[in-house]
């Protein structure tokens, strides 16, 4: 009969699998590598290239350009916001002819490019010049700045009029019938039970709209406006320096990141009642 | 061999003269503009538009394969085990989708120019570079298409469960073949009504190439606008044609959909 006299000694667990270098891990090295490259080349070009009278002709210039852009986006944004209410309710209403209406006005501004309807304004209605002048409008469409607000205005209308009509479409039908049978009125149901909802469901479009608008102002430069883009335009058209068009890269990248995470935090925060 | 080439140009000229919407034999322009500024040939602006309108839906042709392709690849690298891949690609799509299509259209034409003449400079070349427009206009479009057809991807890639992944490898398929036999076709169903958004998007920033001098629909019509000082009529032409290639693309993603959808269960 034989006794187990001894335990056996506890033992190192055996070493971890060596991780294998894969194809992936090369890629990423490489990919990396790529951007740290360019970041470090970036920086050596501006330190290389840096010219402190430039920096300060330049630099107000481009931070009254940056105030243009914001100005306007955040006014063509708003006044848009105004503008879309009729369309959408026009685009849900059962009048076969003003949800028409409606719909050609969404499809034009979303199915052709804003630099086409920015040209069609500003060039296009100085064909009308003699006409505007009889109505004493030639004041406001002479000037560039304010046919891109009127362009920019109408073309944000029609996608935040589809914004909105989704987002009200969203909310379904029980919640309607639910306010009917509790004897509320059509109006106070809309406003007290539908928007609240519909809302929520609209805000992240929302936020991606404004973005689109900050990256589409820029084509304002092109007719002359004096935007972010349009200075950094006319920095290039002067220097020929190719550093005028990174300033302008990050300033752009800064705006829309903080605005992304601002739109972030805000959206967290209005929908933290839905987090479970 | 150059005669052969100059042939088949020759040919596909013919082809493309042929079957052109406004000013081919059967053109719109041709039957309905005869002796208006719009006229094909010397006499109007109907030729020069419907070159343009060739330029900007072949840009917009060759643009979406580059797109697609690159948008594939990052949405992978998106989902990959290695954290310096998912990191290089989530740089990509933070720095492209946040310029504006305009700037990177700059950066990408100005840029390349200066870089090439760098290169040729340290090769021993001397002498004024001049990038082509349609190229430049192809890869900056093509990369941000890319940046945003790597998001709609990636969440499409998210709405397949793993099963698929693994009934894959069970039946024997190694890693291309699931992906192309099984996942693909799942994807492409998924994605197409984001990837059919994103062709809109592309379609409308072809007119941003105008700029750097593309002989597009809006350049034609600019300058047949600057010359005649007609400028409402044929900037409301250029948007009629914008607004046609729209609708043409939405009966082509409608057509595509049906056909890809043809396997699921009818309800």
């Amino acid at each position: 009969m034989s006794v187990v006299t001894s335990l056996i000694p506890p033992q190192a667990p055996p070493p971890a699998p060596a991780q294998p270098y894969t194809l992936s891990r090369f890629f990423g090295s490489v990919a990396l590598g790529i951007w740290l490259a360019l970041a470090v080349g970036i920086f050596l070009t501006v330190v290389d290239g840096w010219d402190p009278d430039k920096f300060a002709k330049y630099g107000p210039s481009y931070l009254s350009g940056l105030g243009v852009t914001l100005l306007l986006v955040s006014l063509s944004v708003t006044l848009g916001a105004l503008v879309s209410l009729p369309i959408a309710f026009a685009r849900m209403s059962k009048n076969k002819v003003l949800s028409w209406l409606a719909y050609g006005y969404v499809y034009f501004f979303r199915g052709t490019p804003l630099l086409t309807q920015l040209f069609l304004v500003y060039y296009g209605l100085g064909s009308f010049s003699a006409e505007l002048k009889a109505l004493g409008l030639w004041g406001f469409f002479r000037d560039a700045w304010n046919c891109a607000l009127l362009t920019f205005t109408l073309n944000t209308a029609a996608y935040q009029a589809e914004i909105l009509r989704g987002a009200i479409e969203s909310v379904p039908r029980g919640q309607h019938e639910g306010a009917a049978s509790l004897g509320l009125p059509k109006r106070v149901t809309f406003f007290k039970v539908i928007l609240p909802q519909a809302l929520i469901v609209a805000l992240r479009p929302y936020g991606n709209e404004i973005i689109l608008m900050i990256k589409g102002s820029a084509i304002v430069a092109i007719v002359t406006v004096f935007d972010l883009m349009g200075e950094t335009r006319r920095a290039f058209s002067r220097t020929f320096d190719y550093q005028t068009y990174l300033w302008a890269a990050l300033l752009y990248l800064m705006i829309v990141e903080i605005i992304r995470n601002l739109w972030a935090w805000f959206e967290a925060r209005l929908t933290r009642h839905l987090k479970r | 061999m150059s005669g052969f080439f100059s042939a088949i140009a020759e040919a596909v000229s013919a082809f493309l003269g042929f079957i052109d919407p406004l000013c081919g034999p059967a053109g719109l322009f041709r039957w309905f503009a005869e002796g208006t500024l719009l006229a094909c040939g010397d006499a109007g602006w109907g030729d020069e538009i419907a070159v343009g309108f060739l330029v900007t839906a072949s840009l917009a042709v060759a643009t979406l394969p580059v797109g697609l392709l690159l948008g594939f690849f990052i949405a992978l690298a998106k989902q990959s085990q290695e954290r310096s891949l998912r990191l290089s690609a989530d740089i990509y799509t933070t720095i492209f989708r946040g310029l504006p299509e305009l700037l990177t259209l700059f950066i990408v034409y100005y840029g390349l120019q200066i870089l090439v003449q760098n290169l040729l400079s340290a090769l021993g070349y001397q002498g004024a570079i001049e990038i082509n427009a349609f190229f430049a206009g192809m890869i900056a479009l093509g990369v941000v298409f890319s940046a945003y057809c790597s998001e709609v991807l990636l969440s499409a890639f998210k709405a397949i469960p793993r099963g698929q992944y693994e009934a894959g490898y069970a039946l024997g398929l190694h890693h291309g073949r699931t992906m192309r036999l099984v996942i693909l076709p799942q994807l492409i169903r998924v994605a197409l009504p984001g990837l059919g958004n994103l062709w809109m998007a592309l379609l409308k920033d072809t007119a941003l190439v105008s700029v750097v001098g593309l002989t597009d629909i809006l350049r034609q019509t600019g300058i047949a606008a600057r010359v005649t000082k007609e400028a409402f009529l044929f900037y409301s032409i250029a948007c009629a044609l914008f607004l046609v290639l729209a609708f043409l693309s939405s009966l082509a993603f409608s057509a595509i959909e049906s056909r890809v959808k043809r396997s699921e269960v009818r309800r």
